[in-house]
Formats: structure tokens, C-alpha cells, sequence
């Protein structure tokens, strides 16, 4: 691996440090597996370079994305919340829903944008995007030591206690799932941009790819607090990148680019039974 | 005053496990009385509880607190005028937050949660004081978990946890159960204490007859779903709990 390549991971693990964070605060924050990812991200990226192609500032654009994932976020929310969906399912069914929207906002199955202005302008993708993930870390870390972050947190350890608290479980739930979502949307207007193209598939296998650099992160760190776990989240998706990087260049294995979801599969269900091993 | 009129529950109504839970509870609780219940398996007991906590609403009746009808407001609404204590000390606590987040988030019970920081120096000092009442050392633990601490330690904690904030009523459900007798024994002196100490109202329920006289000043029995003993504490001091037990054959 040279030089360029670790940087290129780098590049893509500070990006995707932003779908760990949000997979962090559905998965781990309130406990649930939210599957809408695969579709924020995509959907971020969509909107952010169907505006650009629109003229509209690259900035505000970005910021609309943000918006719009958090929107599909609190559909999830609500058909969980309101009518007692399985949470899987309702994360399945916006995922299914916005592969179609996302077809509809972008107008065809890719955008390209290589020749427009981005929000990384004339900076590197490296510098503006460990911006972005220190500004989301300090926010988050204060809004998870607020009065009403601390609620969000209570009722995913515990909703039946945080209820009788006076905490409405299902208002943190939408929040929590719209916060999510916004961040993934957001990574993925950042991915759209500094790539140069937005495509149709490019959300598939975001939630896992949120997992394992949770997992990762979570391994090396160790995080009891908050703000362990959010730099776990951005040490983790790093070291996701640079394994894949890694593996994918060495030929004697025989590995190829098309094998990573399956490598990627295979690290998160590792890492889930390792733990239930040592137990026995 | 708590006023219980006429509450009707009914299970699995129109099936054939219709199970009627309550049947015609009336139950009025002034201010400053604490009240043990007893009674049976499937006397309603902890339906009660539920009834009077939100998490069940009544097929019929209705549930005044001060005059407010609440029947149907659901549990978070009402948690500012209701705290309690939950029979699990495993699950009736926030176990993977600290001491000091417990406490911080019974704080807010019933009122708004806003972005100010939930932990401040002064509340740490009120919650040391707050702590060092039950006396079990807790103060000096503010930063740990309470997945740390045990089943005797988490309820003393919930108690604390109670008084953080004023409340028309505290419900306890047999929160003694889970411990061994003589923890039951020191939490429950320690209830006493905290109850007369805030002058609160209090509901709790008990499957020691031992416990339900010597613990309160009135006594209520159920039995079927219905309250079919009441007695101040003039008619408790003429018990014992082998009367009492003579009762549950009725």
C-alpha cells in the first residue's frame, strides 16, 4: 500500500466516520438496528448533487441533505412509534421506499458532479471532513450531557422506567432516529461530493459498514463514555478503510474489490460471536 | 387526595380469557397517609398499581388526584404527580448510567428536559446530601454505574431517586421482594424514614403480613378484586399478622 492509498482511506473512513456515529445512536444510543441507513446515505447524496447540478450553493445544498435524511429517519420512527412496526421492518420498508424516491430525485441512476463546485471547494477532503466530525463530536457530546440528552439516553436503557420519569419514549425515539439519519444523509452528501458522483446502489451495505467500524472503534477503545465512543466510532471506520485497503492489495490472498461485502459480513459476524465464545 | 371511583378491569374483554382484574374499586387516600396493601395471588394488587401509575388504563371509573381527573392520562404525563418504586431492583433503575445521571434525570421528573447540563456542581452537592439520608455510603459513588451496585443498593438509590422531586403519591411495589430479608428489612426502615422525613403519601404493596402492620398507618386488603378489608391504624393495633392471615380464608 502506498502513500495515495492510505490517504484515499483515510479520505473515505472520515466520511464513513459520520455513518458509525449515526449508526452509533440508533444501535447503541436507543437500541435499535435501524436499516434506513442504506437508504439516508444514498438519499443524502442524491440530494446534495441533484441541487448541485441546480446551481445551488454547495453548502446549502449539504444542509438540505442533512434535513431530508432526517425526514426519512422519522418515517422509520414514526411507523415504529405509531403503529408498533418490528423496528427492523420499519427501517426496511423506508429503505425500500427511498431506493424509489431516490430514483425520482436524482432523475436517473447517477449524477455526476466532477466539473461543479463542492463544499470541500479548493481544500482537501482530509481537512474539511475531520472539520465536519469534530464539529458533529462536540455537538453530540453536549447534547448527550444535556437534561433532555440524558432522557434520550434513559429510554434506551430503559423505557418502562424513563415512562414513569415522566420521559415520552416515543418523541426520544423520533429524535434519535431522525439525528441518525440526518448524520448518515450527511456522509453521504460529503461521499457524493468529494467522489465526484452520485449512483443509485451506493447506499447498499451502509448499516454494515456502520457496524463493523462500530465494532472496530468499540474493540480498540473500549468506550465508557460518550465521547469515547464517538471517537471510537471515526478510529474505527479509519482502521475499517485501511483492513480493507489492506486485504484487497495483497494478491497472494486473491481477494478482489467485488469481495468486501462479503468480507465485511464476515468481520461483524466475527466480532459478534467472539465475545459469546469467551463466555462460555 | 388520591380518589379511586368505581375502576373496573377487565382483560382480554369479549374472549374467553376474559379475566374482570378489578371489579368496582372506590378508594379515597388523603394527604400524608401511608398504606399497605395485602392479598392473594390475582387479588389486583399490582393492577392497582398500574391503575394508579398510568401503564393501565380502566375499562370504567375514574381516578382524581387533588381533584384533576388523570384516568386517562398516560404514564409520562402523569409522572409528575407519581413516583415509584419498581419490585426489580435490576430493572427499576437506569443500570448503565452513573449515580449522578439516576439522580439527575429523577430531577426532571414530570418537568421539561431542556439542553442545559444535566450535571452541575450544585446538583452534585444536593445529591450527596440527598444520599447520605439513606446512609449506605452512596454519596462517596456519584460516578459509578449502577450496574455496579446491588439489588439492596439499587432500591435504596430508587428511594432517593423518588424524593428528588415532589409527588402527589409514591407506589411501591413490593419493592422489598427481590432482597434478602435482611436488606427487605434495612430499605424498609429506610422507606419509613424518607416518607415521614417529606411527608409524603404513599401506596405500598406486601405480601408479609408482619410488614403490612407494622409499616403505615392504614391497611388495606384485597381479595378477588375487591377491597374487602380497611383499617386505620386504631383497628391495625388490635391485629396481629395470624389474624390477619385469617382473613385471606374468607
Amino acid at each position: 500500500m502506498n502513500i495515495l492509498q492510505l490517504l484515499g482511506s483515510v479520505e473515505i473512513g472520515l466520511i464513513y466516520a459520520l455513518v458509525a456515529i449515526g449508526v452509533y445512536i440508533s444501535y447503541r444510543i436507543i437500541d435499535f438496528p435501524d436499516l434506513t441507513v442504506d437508504g439516508t446515505f444514498t438519499l443524502g447524496a442524491a440530494v446534495a448533487s441533484s441541487l448541485i447540478i441546480a446551481n445551488i450553493d454547495p453548502l446549502i445544498a449539504t444542509l438540505m441533505s442533512i434535513f431530508a435524511g432526517a425526514l426519512a429517519g422519522m418515517v422509520t420512527g414514526y411507523l415504529n412509534v405509531r403503529w408498533k412496526i418490528l423496528g427492523l421492518l420499519a427501517g426496511i420498508l423506508t429503505m425500500t421506499a427511498l431506493y424509489s424516491i431516490n430514483l425520482r430525485v436524482m432523475g436517473k441512476p447517477n449524477i455526476t458532479i466532477i466539473e461543479d463546485a463542492t463544499i470541500f471547494g479548493s481544500q482537501s477532503v482530509i481537512i474539511v471532513s475531520s472539520i465536519v466530525v469534530i464539529i458533529f463530536i462536540v455537538l453530540l457530546v453536549r447534547l448527550f450531557s444535556s437534561e433532555f440528552g440524558l432522557a434520550v439516553r434513559a429510554s434506551g436503557i430503559n423505557p418502562k422506567v424513563s415512562n414513569s420519569y415522566g420521559i415520552n419514549v416515543a418523541t426520544m425515539k423520533l429524535f434519535a432516529l431522525a439525528a441518525s439519519n440526518g448524520i448518515v444523509a450527511l456522509a453521504g452528501a460529503l461521499f457524493a461530493q468529494s467522489q465526484g458522483f452520485a449512483d443509485i446502489s451506493m447506499g447498499a451495505g451502509t448499516i454494515i459498514v456502520g457496524l463493523a467500524s462500530l465494532i472496530i472503534g468499540e474493540a480498540l477503545l473500549q468506550p465508557k463514555a460518550i465521547i469515547t465512543s464517538l471517537v471510537a466510532c471515526v478510529i474505527g471506520s479509519i482502521v475499517y478503510r485501511i483492513a480493507i485497503a489492506l486485504a484487497l492489495n495483497a494478491n497472494s490472498i486473491g481477494l478482489q474489490a467485488s469481495d468486501l461485502s462479503l468480507i465485511t459480513a464476515l468481520l461483524v459476524a466475527v466480532t459478534m460471536i467472539l465475545p459469546k465464545l469467551k463466555h462460555r | 387526595m388520591i380518589e379511586l371511583q368505581n375502576i373496573h378491569v377487565i382483560f382480554n374483554k369479549g374472549t374467553r380469557l376474559e379475566n374482570h382484574v378489578l371489579k368496582g374499586i372506590d378508594l379515597k387516600v388523603e394527604e400524608g397517609e401511608f398504606v399497605t396493601i395485602i392479598g392473594g395471588n390475582g387479588a389486583g394488587k399490582s393492577t392497582l398499581m398500574n391503575i394508579l401509575a398510568g401503564d393501565i388504563t380502566p375499562n370504567k371509573g375514574k381516578i382524581n388526584i387533588d381533584g384533576n381527573d388523570i384516568t386517562k392520562l398516560p404514564t409520562y404525563k402523569r409522572a409528575n404527580l407519581i413516583a415509584r418504586i419498581f419490585q426489580d431492583p435490576m430493572l427499576g433503575t437506569f443500570a448503565d448510567l452513573t449515580i449522578e445521571e439516576n439522580l439527575s434525570l429523577a430531577c426532571r421528573r414530570g418537568k421539561s428536559r431542556r439542553i442545559n447540563l444535566a450535571l452541575n456542581s450544585n446538583l452534585r452537592e444536593h445529591f450527596k446530601s440527598a444520599l447520605a439520608e439513606v446512609g449506605i455510603g452512596l454519596e462517596r459513588r456519584l460516578k459509578d454505574k449502577v450496574s455496579l451496585l446491588s439489588g439492596g443498593q439499587r432500591q435504596a438509590l430508587s428511594l432517593v431517586m423518588a424524593t428528588m422531586q415532589d409527588s402527589k403519591i409514591l407506589l411501591l411495589d413490593e419493592h422489598t421482594a427481590a432482597l434478602d430479608p435482611k436488606i427487605a428489612k434495612s430499605i424498609l426502615e429506610m422507606t419509613a424514614k424518607v416518607v415521614k422525613n417529606h411527608k409524603l403519601t404513599a401506596i405500598m404493596i406486601t405480601h408479609s403480613m408482619t410488614q403490612a402492620l407494622e409499616y403505615g398507618n392504614r391497611t388495606i386488603m384485597m381479595y378477588h378484586g375487591k377491597i374487602n378489608k380497611d383499617m386505620n391504624s386504631e383497628e391495625r393495633a388490635l391485629l396481629s399478622p395470624d389474624n390477619l392471615l385469617k382473613f385471606f380464608d374468607l
